[in-house]
């Protein structure tokens, strides 16, 4: 048992036991939901389906039912994408950087921040799926063998890195997910009321039995979790495979925003060839990404009575993490003004100040209001221990993201080198209606996976009780 | 049925399978079994039988249920000897219409006219302009009339020929054929010959847009009614006043004449100076443009010629101080050092004003040598009292017939509801029009003329110059040529085409086959005679002085639309005008100083489109409600309105396009003076802008010098960017990260000349016609999403520069703040420059697709693989061009894109060299990648090397001035390489080293220092 100083606070507060652990986590499971669940359940179905409807008409119509032009290219599609890739970055970042790092306050968060993010990269992909004019012969990015003699991808495409490095991650992001549930899903597996059936006669009874209200959880959460049975050799194995995972999606948090900010950072556009992307918008992102997680979990702990899991002790260290990223994000935007001046190139120079000042001024102080400014106040321990602020502020750092992609891709696009083709962009019902229904389709991701999995890795906050649980901390 | 088991013996033996006459021994008798049951029954089916049977049934019945769309490729019974299917075939012919002669070669496939090339052959007029460019689309309109019609109805051409000549013989009144100028002179002997039928006959000439001031100028001067024909390749000097020659004045063939004597390379530049109201295509070419009103421009040309009459005898000025005196009498003197090679040409309207312009042209000796009297230019006629006199016989009751040929007065007369009233006493109206025009509409008997294209003529625009019209389809619909009908009418047997051949060899050539062959025939006589007798007294009695007014309107042309005549072609509905580079309407234009000082503005909307707002023009008891467009380089005080918009009845992409300001055009002047006011009302217009952007910012995209300092240094102005790097300032194409293309074939290059672009718009509309590039229409130009392959940006210039910022310690916001402000009209000056895809050697848009659907070839081409594809648009982003057009729909057999590519008759004028693209796939000029293709293929099999000039870009063919040139530079010796030595040569944005294949020369002005 590892030994935590006194002067850290607890990570788990209340007189929690480890039976009632596994009670608290698993209530939101067994029990039914209640109309707030579903009210918001309902409304997220028709956000969604709204999207759908909207992403429907596209396929069926062609792009022009966006408001693109042939200046502007890519809008709202592109900074949709990119706003939920770089959400989902918290939760790898949580799950396999925090676990190298040892930092136990992960754990009763790393579940539902790496459920977020696989959610947000489903979100994301369904962007360059749609934003493509024909979405039918989208099978061409894939490097297939194919009988057209040379044809072939163009691996010096940032669109191609694109395709590998958001689908290795979604991969590896998935799997190490599922690699932590599998205890959890056993210990739901065991809590549930398993009712002797006779043996089944015939294939139709065994498929009824397994339906039968009484056993179907049993039924599912077994196959969910794989036959564990929590020997010490599954144990051993799972820790191994839980190490090996961290180690390969570490490095993938580093570079799927990387991969992402070349799509803008190798091309030409002034405004979009800056060799300070990479960094940048990986700090951008894990920004993103905890301001998301923050906006789910405040909401979260109180609907499911996480209270005692999720403490201000961790609501404060994600802000501290907001605060450092979104100064590291400020610096850059700081350092890509004064590279455009230092340059000495006059597209660069006009690019920049005509985010500042030119037609699209107010989403660039939009960005820097919600993305430096706002964050430096929780330099205050009062506000970053304050529930609301945190909650507004994970709002306005969510807003202010999306405005730095709407910036970099729309200012950058409406007026580059030659005047005669600058133009402006103006959203149709159909970007708003298709944006509006993925955060319909994530929520509803999100509402079913707060009633049907352990939202808190349970198995491995077990663990740090006796070291960090309140009750045994103070003596 | 059943089959005797036969076995193989020898190859003699079986003779009848060997020799393939018995291939198939045994049809599987389907009849037989399956027509009655008795016979099915009946029939013994052995095991193979029985598995035929099944096959054939099984397929039969996959086939029948799977319906695979019939097209029909009839191929032909007896094959024409001069056609080879996928081989185009050039007729000479020549175009007449809207006063506009243009000699051409029509490109035909299968039969069908699908382009038109200037002929570049005469030496003597014969410009192409985007109207004639475009006409074949017309030749395609499905609002043409398909039957001769009789009230509205359709109706037999036998019928109505028994009803007309009934009609014709039996009025005492007069018969009178209300036609535009005939340049035929066939057509004009075979009306001589009907006068001698109909001996009431009589023939009254009216040309929409009336030349009246000149011709009576003329009259005055010369004692003859006539038209000057010019040589601005000869004058060293322009003067003009309000003249716009490159684009609508007299003849689209002065913008050749004009831009030969503007190439530097020859040491010498003509001095073009423009006084006019609106900024026009001319003004915008000028060396110096003073923006003047209207009515002021009497006083401008009077005080010129005094100046000029000091100048010949030291005579004092006497005529009244104008604003720019300083500049009248420098141009004097430059006039007059250039005796005999200057030329002084005014748009007026007025009389006198065009009868001091000749006296000034006489003084300095211009006739015969920049102008001539001899070579008299025949393309305008008409009298202003012969339509007034018309309306008035037809009150009275004179007239008994009216026949309408190329007019349609009703839409084009200012007092159109007079006529309309005096046509309701006239019995028997007969229009000539080849769809049911605003004037047709109110006809007894419409006798559709055929299409130009489908219709034999002979044309004399000129003096001594003859040029011949060939059928190059044969007549799309029942309808017959003008000539045709009139000779039945007049109880003629012959052919209008036997008529014009016996014409033509017996009054004009006997070589009528070479001339055919050729499309002209040149007999002006290198002769030079002396003036014709000159009157000067009457330019002393031109002194009154004209009346002056707040608010003045000028009416003018657009090269789009010009008269309405084209105005159901989408192609030209969608070319952008050349200087406000609106789509698909005409606007009252406004001085930004004036609309200020009303309160009148143009606005962006949130998606960048414009929109404007809304006035009432009044112009005495006339009124009409109409969009403001702020147009810098405007006279303040003056307003502009175009003709040949706001038609009712020109078909689904013509009616209802804007408002006609044919009604303020009275007394066939352009210009209303008295009266003129307008005022603010609610509403707000929606205009569909190309470009809306004005200025270069401050960047080189432009590179402009003055000849003075082109003399001095040829390559002033093009400074060559360098970079500096590690290894000192170097060029940016000797820093790359990428390897070179290979390129040992050939490298197919292009160059433009910004001094001889005139920023017409023809190429854009050949551009059109060779790559099926569709037409979006107005609310999808207004989003910005136009599918020109090639676009012309305008520039306006601006009064702030990065030097005066800097002197004046202005800061960079300020700066590109007022950068953006187009400069005041007194010194704006434009510029306009080709832009097309600049097939780049190391192009952004290549590196960026995921898929390698736009790759290099080996010959330098950037190429676009449709089918390959998948539409990120990813390209377009980083094209730093931003030529690339993205499909945002089917605009092909797409109900919402109701224009040419909806209909199947429309569909004919499409290239079938070319891919009609799909939705959601990208696109971009190809170089017109098909004509090299053709041109590899031809020079292949005669196993030669493609000649220099061999392959032409429709851009480069439509272009008069020979701006553009495209060739092979690894070939040392053609024209391409020998401008890409040129010192005026440069990249656009050559700083970003993305290599183009396209290069521009700069512009040079030959302003006076």
């Amino acid at each position: 048992m590892k030994h935590e100083a006194s002067i850290r606070e607890p990570l788990i507060i209340g007189n929690k036991s480890l039976h009632d652990i596994s009670e608290d986590i698993a209530k939101p499971i067994e029990t039914s939901a209640n109309k707030w669940w579903w009210s918001l359940f309902i409304l997220s179905v028709i956000t969604m389906l709204w999207g759908f409807g909207c992403i429907f008409y596209t396929i069926g119509t062609g792009i022009g039912v966006w408001g693109l032009n042939n200046t502007v290219g890519w809008a709202w599609d592109i900074t949709n994408f990119v706003w939920w890739v770089g959400i989902g970055h918290a939760g790898t970042l949580i799950s396999a950087v925090l676990l190298l790092f040892r930092q136990k306050w992960r754990l009763s968060i790393n579940r539902s921040s790496e459920a977020m993010t696989i959610f947000a990269v489903i979100q994301a992909a369904i962007f360059p799926g749609i934003h493509m004019g024909r979405i039918w012969v989208a099978y061409f990015v894939f490097p297939l063998p194919n009988q057209f003699g040379s044809l072939w991808v163009n691996f010096n495409s940032p669109l191609l890195w694109d395709v590998f490095a958001i689908s290795t991650y979604f991969t590896v992001s998935l799997v190490f997910w599922y690699m932590g549930l599998i205890p959890d899903f056993a210990m739901i597996r065991d809590r549930a009321v398993k009712p002797v059936f006779k043996k089944a006669k015939n294939f139709k009874e065994k498929i009824s039995n397994f339906f039968k209200e009484q056993t179907s959880s049993y039924n599912i959460y077994s196959i969910l979790s794989f036959g564990w049975s929590g020997r010490a050799k599954h144990w051993q194995r799972h820790e191994v495979m839980s190490l090996v995972l961290a180690g390969l999606a570490t490095p993938l948090v580093l570079s799927v925003h990387s991969i992402v900010s070349m799509d803008f950072a190798t091309s030409v556009i002034p405004g979009w060839h800056t060799t300070i992307f990479p960094p940048y918008f990986v700090a951008g992102a894990i920004f993103s990404g905890f301001a998301m997680v923050q906006t789910l979990l405040l909401v979260m702990r109180k609907v499911v009575n996480m209270e005692s899991y999720i403490t201000m002790q961790h609501i404060e260290m994600m802000n501290i993490i907001i605060m450092v990223t979104g100064s590291i994000v400020g610096i850059a935007y700081i350092t890509e003004l004064f590279i455009a001046w230092y340059s000495g190139v006059e597209y660069e120079q006009y690019a920049f100040l005509n985010r500042a000042t030119g037609p699209y001024w107010w989403a660039y102080w939009a960005m820097m209001t919600c993305n430096v400014v706002s964050p430096q106040l929780m330099w205050f321990k009062k506000l970053r221990t304050s529930i609301v602020f945190t909650f507004i502020l994970s709002i306005f750092v969510n807003i202010g993201m999306w405005f730095e992609r709407f910036v970099i891709i729309v200012t950058s696009l409406h007026r580059d080198f030659l005047p005669s083709s600058w133009s402006m962009f103006s959203p149709t019902f159909v970007d708003i209606g298709i944006f509006i229904g993925t955060m319909g389709f994530f929520m509803v991701l999100f509402l079913l996976y707060s009633r049907t999995f352990p939202v808190i890795a349970q198995a491995e906050l077990k663990t740090i009780l006796k070291s960090s649980g309140d009750n045994y901390k103070k003596g | 049925m059943k089959e005797e088991k036969k076995y193989f013996n020898s190859l003699n033996h079986d003779t009848d399978h060997v020799n393939g006459a018995n291939e198939f021994d045994e049809k599987l008798s389907v009849e037989a079994m399956m027509e009655n049951a008795d016979t099915l029954s009946a029939s013994s089916t052995t095991r193979r039988d029985f598995l035929k049977f099944l096959g054939f049934s099984s397929v039969a019945a996959t086939l029948a249920s799977c319906e695979a769309p019939v097209v029909k490729s009839i191929p032909y019974l007896n094959k024409p000897e001069e056609i080879t299917p996928g081989n185009p075939v050039y007729y000479a012919s020549s175009y007449f219409s809207e006063n506009v002669f243009g000699s051409l070669l029509v490109k035909t496939r299968e039969g069908r006219p699908i382009l038109l090339n200037s002929s570049h052959n005469p030496k003597f007029g014969g410009g192409v302009n985007a109207r004639c460019q475009a006409s074949v689309l017309s030749l395609y309109d499905s609002n043409r009339l398909k039957n001769p019609m009789r009230d509205s109805s359709e109706y037999s051409w036998k019928h109505i020929d028994a009803e007309i000549i009934n009609q014709l013989k039996n009025t005492s009144k007069k018969i009178v054929l209300l036609t535009s100028t005939i340049i035929s002179p066939s057509t004009r002997s075979l009306l001589e010959l009907f006068k001698k039928t109909y001996s009431n006959f009589e023939t009254i000439v009216y040309d929409t847009i009336s030349k009246d001031a000149m011709l009576s100028a003329n009259q005055k001067s010369f004692g003859s009614r006539f038209l000057p024909t010019y040589d601005f390749q000869k004058a060293e000097v322009i003067v003009s006043f309000d003249a716009d020659f490159l684009s609508e004045w007299l003849d689209p063939a002065h913008a050749k004449q004009y831009t030969a004597n503007r190439k530097p390379e020859n040491g010498k530049m003509s001095r073009h100076y423009q006084f006019e109201s609106l900024l026009s295509v001319t003004g915008a070419n000028a060396d110096k443009r003073v923006p003047i009103k209207p009515s002021s421009q009497q006083a401008y040309v009077l005080r010129l010629y005094d100046a000029l009459l000091a100048l010949t005898n030291n005579q004092s000025i006497k005529s009244t101080k104008t604003k720019h005196d300083n500049l009248i009498n420098q141009i004097a003197k430059e006039l007059w050092s250039n005796k005999g090679k200057s030329l002084i040409v005014s748009g007026s309207d007025n009389t006198d004003v065009q009868v001091v312009i000749n006296a000034m042209n006489m003084l300095l000796g211009n006739y015969e040598k920049t102008l001539s009297t001899t070579i008299k230019s025949k393309l305008y006629s008409s009298k202003n009292e012969d339509i007034d006199s018309l309306i008035t016989d037809m009150n009275d009751n004179k007239i008994g017939v009216l026949m309408f040929l190329n007019t349609n007065p009703i839409y084009t007369l200012s007092d159109s509801d007079r006529f309309k009233n005096a046509l309701e006493k006239v019995k028997t109206k007969i229009s000539f029009s080849e769809s049911l025009d605003e004037t047709s509409m109110f006809c007894d008997y419409v006798c559709p003329d055929t299409n130009y294209l489908e219709s034999w003529g002979d044309l004399n625009p000129y003096t001594g110059f003859y040029a011949l019209q060939q059928p190059t389809i044969s007549p799309l619909f029942n309808s017959r040529q003008v000539q045709d009908s009139l000779l039945t009418w007049m109880g003629n047997t012959v052919k209008y085409y036997d008529y014009l051949k016996t014409f033509f060899k017996k009054n004009i050539s006997n070589n009528w086959n070479q001339v055919l062959h050729d499309g002209f025939l040149n007999k002006i006589s290198d002769k030079k005679n002396a003036p014709e007798d000159y009157n000067f007294s009457e330019v002393m009695s031109t002194r009154s002085q004209a009346t002056k007014s707040q608010i003045e309107i000028q009416l003018y042309l657009k090269s789009s639309i010009g008269t309405g005549i084209h105005a159901n072609n989408p192609w030209l509905q969608e070319l952008p005008d050349p200087i406000s580079k609106v789509t698909w309407d005409n606007y009252l234009t406004i001085s930004p100083s004036h609309a200020q000082e009303l309160g009148l503005k143009n606005w962006h909307v949130s998606n960048g489109a414009l929109d404007g707002d809304m006035v009432k023009l009044s112009v005495g008891d006339k009124h009409l409600k109409c969009p403001i467009y702020v147009q810098p380089g405007q006279t303040h005080g003056v307003l502009g309105l175009a003709f040949g918009y706001g038609r009712e009845n020109a078909g689904k992409s013509g009616s209802n396009v804007g408002v006609n300001a044919f009604s303020l055009y009275e007394k066939f002047n352009r210009n209303q003076i008295a009266k003129v006011s307008i005022e603010k009302i609610s509403g707000v217009h929606e205009f569909a802008c190309t470009q809306n952007s004005h200025t270069m910012m401050g960047r080189n995209i432009v590179k402009e010098t003055n000849f003075s300092d082109y003399l001095k240094d040829p390559k002033s102005g093009n400074k060559q960017f360098l970079l500096h790097s590690h290894k000192g300032n170097v060029k940016p194409s000797e820093l790359t990260l990428w390897d070179e293309h290979e390129k040992d074939v050939h490298f197919w290059n292009m160059s433009i000349d910004l001094n001889s672009c005139t920023g017409c718009g023809a190429c854009v509309v050949a551009c059109h016609a060779e790559n099926n590039v569709p037409v979006v229409g107005k609310e999808e130009v207004r989003k910005n999403r136009d599918m020109h392959w090639l676009r012309i940006d305008r520039y306006y210039s601006s009064d702030m520069t990065k030097e005066r910022a800097k002197e004046e310690g202005v800061g960079a916001i300020e700066m590109y703040k007022k950068m953006e402000e187009p400069a005041s009209s007194e010194n704006l000056e434009v510029v306009f420059q080709p832009v097309m895809c600049q097939h780049c050697n190391h192009a952004p848009c290549e590196t960026v697709c995921p898929v390698a659907a736009t790759t290099h070839s080996r010959e330098g081409l950037n190429h676009m693989t449709y089918n390959r594809c998948i539409g990120t648009r990813y390209c377009m982003n980083n094209c730093p061009y931003k030529v690339r057009r993205f499909n945002w729909f089917n605009y092909a057999g797409n109900e919402q894109f109701d224009y040419n590519m909806n209909d199947d008759l429309g569909k004919m004028v499409l290239n079938p060299d070319v891919t009609v693209r799909g939705r959601g796939v990208m696109e971009k000029c190809t170089m017109c990648i098909q004509n090299i293709q053709k041109s590899k293929l031809d020079a292949k099999k005669e196993r030669r090397k493609i000649k220099d000039g061999e392959i032409a870009c429709a851009c480069e063919k439509a272009c008069d001035t020979g701006a553009i040139t495209f060739g092979d530079v690894l070939d040392k010796d053609s024209r391409v390489s020998q401008e890409k030595k040129n010192p005026r040569s440069y990249y656009l944005i050559e700083e970003l080293n993305t290599q183009p294949s396209v290069f521009y020369k700069t512009k040079v002005r030959n302003k006076k220092v």
